[in-house]
């Protein structure tokens, strides 16, 4: 078409029509609501040694808010390179194998030695292998065309409870007092996360965003689909690598800090496609990462200071992320 | 210029592609015929790099599709498969946005607002620019995806099936669009079809398949015989000349 422009076709552009609230006031609203719920998580019923309270709630705060960010970021670059809504890290047991992986290692090298090593040590240890079991197994999926969803879920329900068996395989083998160990490692929840685990955490989910914060615009176009997103020239073999090698990181994170939990990114990742009325990522990651960590730091409140109990929180998100599961499979979105 | 060359592809024992070679002219059309099975989609996805080829090499001006850079052949030639589903909800004008990505990255500026509009406007999409695409009638979704790759400004558009979905009124016009494409833009596009008539009456040349094989290729006039097309879909086709074209009927 070269350069020969129709000036007439320029003044016929007419302005989007803004029907819904716009992503920026989303994200700007939302942002303000997780600001007073952190503020109100720090400091209600504030009695006592503040020295020793306001540092466990901050780490408290602060893992949340990172499970938050790894848990909606990771569910979200998913979907996109597999250019579908039902997919979801969790659910193609990604954390099935970070947990195979803690087993694993339990196993190989004991329980004892293991946390001698330190909980930073571990974990980088652990985030290594996750990485490179997560390219050998699941690169080959996503990355070639034609595979159907239904095949990718198959794979994924079928490598999850293979790792889970082979999980709990080894756990029978293992030295009861070691299995004791590592079922702290698997029981993990906010409220006994290690300072230090966190630092390390940040920083890991720090260095996984540098790749995607550079490919944000080629990640619009991935989720297009493989056959337009080679169209319009995107390397879609690398693209989907780094996406997955990113949310291998991501679940690490998430699941060290608080342990599986399946069908919350699929929660946060479906409320933030139904409010965000526009599909670039820049809006749509912030606003899933904000209900994402709405939803932790809220629901944390309202449990601990409502029902006064606050082991259950994964309970009712899993319990509400089953349901909306269930429901986007019978609405056939599953093509 | 595209140069095929010695283009296999084998998925286990079946051979869908078998060793085609042909050369295909700037400018004009160029229509893939050939019965279902033949290989027509799985060769132009080969050509455009959507699929890797098991033997052979196709190069776009002198650029190897299986080497050259992905953005590098993005400037230069523009695909479009059938069947194009989205999961992400996006405006007409969202879309044909997109088709700038190779040239801007993602980062508009006012030329390519101007190839958009253009697009829009080429495909009479103005009026419902700002509508979504999921609440598009079949064939407007798929001239919505035309104007993408004809945002995309290349020199050779790719179309596996582009009549697909279209009604007899949408199909003439989509053929004629192609040809002012060619006539005026001095495009040149390749695409499968599988309505012989149109593939005689709009195009430059035609290349025949069958069983993953390159049976014949060269203008209608040549490719029109009942004896070649028996050949190429073991079936007796009359043809008749009506106002310059050769046609052919086959429906009793």
């Amino acid at each position: 078409m070269a350069d020969t422009v129709l000036p007439a076709a320029l003044t016929q552009h007419k302005r989007r029509t803004v029907k819904t609230v716009r992503p920026r006031t989303w994200i700007i609203l939302l942002g303000l609501l997780t600001a007073v719920l952190v503020a109100v998580f720090m400091t209600i019923d504030l009695r006592g040694n503040l020295g020793y309270i306001l540092p466990r709630r901050a780490i408290k705060i602060g893992s949340m808010l990172l499970v938050a960010y790894a848990v909606g970021v990771s569910t979200v670059l998913f979907q996109t390179v597999t250019a579908n809504r039902i997919l979801t890290p969790s659910i193609m047991g990604f954390d099935a194998l970070y947990m195979l992986i803690q087993t694993g290692l339990t196993f190989a090298i004991g329980g004892q030695a293991l946390l001698s090593m330190g909980a930073p040590a571990r974990f980088v240890i652990e985030v290594m292998l996750m990485v490179a079991f997560s390219f050998l197994l699941y690169r080959w999926l996503f990355t070639g065309g034609g595979k159907s969803l239904h095949l990718m879920l198959l794979v994924g329900i079928v490598f999850g409870t293979m790792f889970r068996g082979i999980s709990s395989l080894l756990q029978r083998l293992i030295d009861p007092s070691e299995f004791i160990i590592l079922q702290d490692l698997f029981f993990a929840s906010f409220n006994n996360v290690d300072g230090l685990l966190l630092a390390v955490s940040a920083l890991a989910v720090a260095a996984a965003s540098i790749p995607i914060w550079r490919m944000r615009r080629e990640l619009d176009v991935l989720a297009l689909g493989r056959d337009t997103a080679l169209n319009l020239g995107v390397n879609h073999r690398g693209a989907v690598t780094t996406v997955l090698m990113v949310c291998a990181v991501l679940v690490a994170v998430s699941t060290a800090l608080v342990g599986p939990i399946t069908f919350f990114g699929l929660l946060v990742a479906s409320l933030a496609y139904l409010l965000c009325s526009h599909f670039r990522h820049t809006f749509v990651l912030p606003i899933a990462v904000l209900l994402g960590a709405i939803a932790l730091v809220g629901g944390q409140l309202v449990l601990e200071q409502v029902f006064s109990f606050d082991t259950a929180l994964s309970i009712v998100i899993e319990f509400a992320g089953g349901l909306l599961f269930i429901a986007l499979l019978l609405k056939g979105s599953v093509k | 210029m595209i140069h095929v060359s010695g283009v296999s592809k084998t998925y286990g024992t079946q051979t869908v592609v078998d060793d085609v070679s042909c050369y295909i002219k700037d400018g004009g059309i160029t229509s893939i015929i050939g019965p279902n099975g033949a290989g027509k989609s799985t060769l132009l996805s080969m050509v455009s790099r959507l699929l890797p080829m098991d033997a052979g090499a196709v190069t776009i001006d002198g650029l190897d599709v299986s080497k050259t850079a992905g953005k590098e052949l993005a400037r230069k030639m523009a695909i479009l498969r059938q069947d194009n589903q989205l999961t992400v909800r996006l405006t007409v004008r969202d879309l044909v946005g997109f088709g700038r990505f190779p040239h801007n990255n993602g980062r508009p500026t006012a030329n390519d607002k101007a190839h958009i509009e253009q697009a829009l406007e080429y495909l009479d999409l103005t009026s419902m620019a700002d509508k979504f695409v999921d609440e598009l009638s079949g064939g407007q979704r798929q001239r919505a995806f035309i104007a993408m790759v004809l945002a995309q400004d290349t020199d050779y558009l790719l179309l596996d099936e582009p009549l697909n979905n279209l009604d007899m009124k949408h199909s003439v016009e989509m053929m004629r669009l192609l040809r002012r494409l060619t006539d005026e833009l001095g495009k040149t596009v390749v695409l499968v079809i599988h309505d012989i008539n149109f593939a005689s009456c709009y195009s430059d040349s035609i290349i025949a398949m069958r069983s993953g094989r390159l049976v014949h290729q060269g203008p209608p006039a040549q490719i029109m015989h009942a004896e070649v097309l028996r050949d190429v879909y073991e079936i007796d086709i009359r043809i008749e000349e009506i106002e310059g074209n050769r046609i052919g009927v086959y429906f009793a």
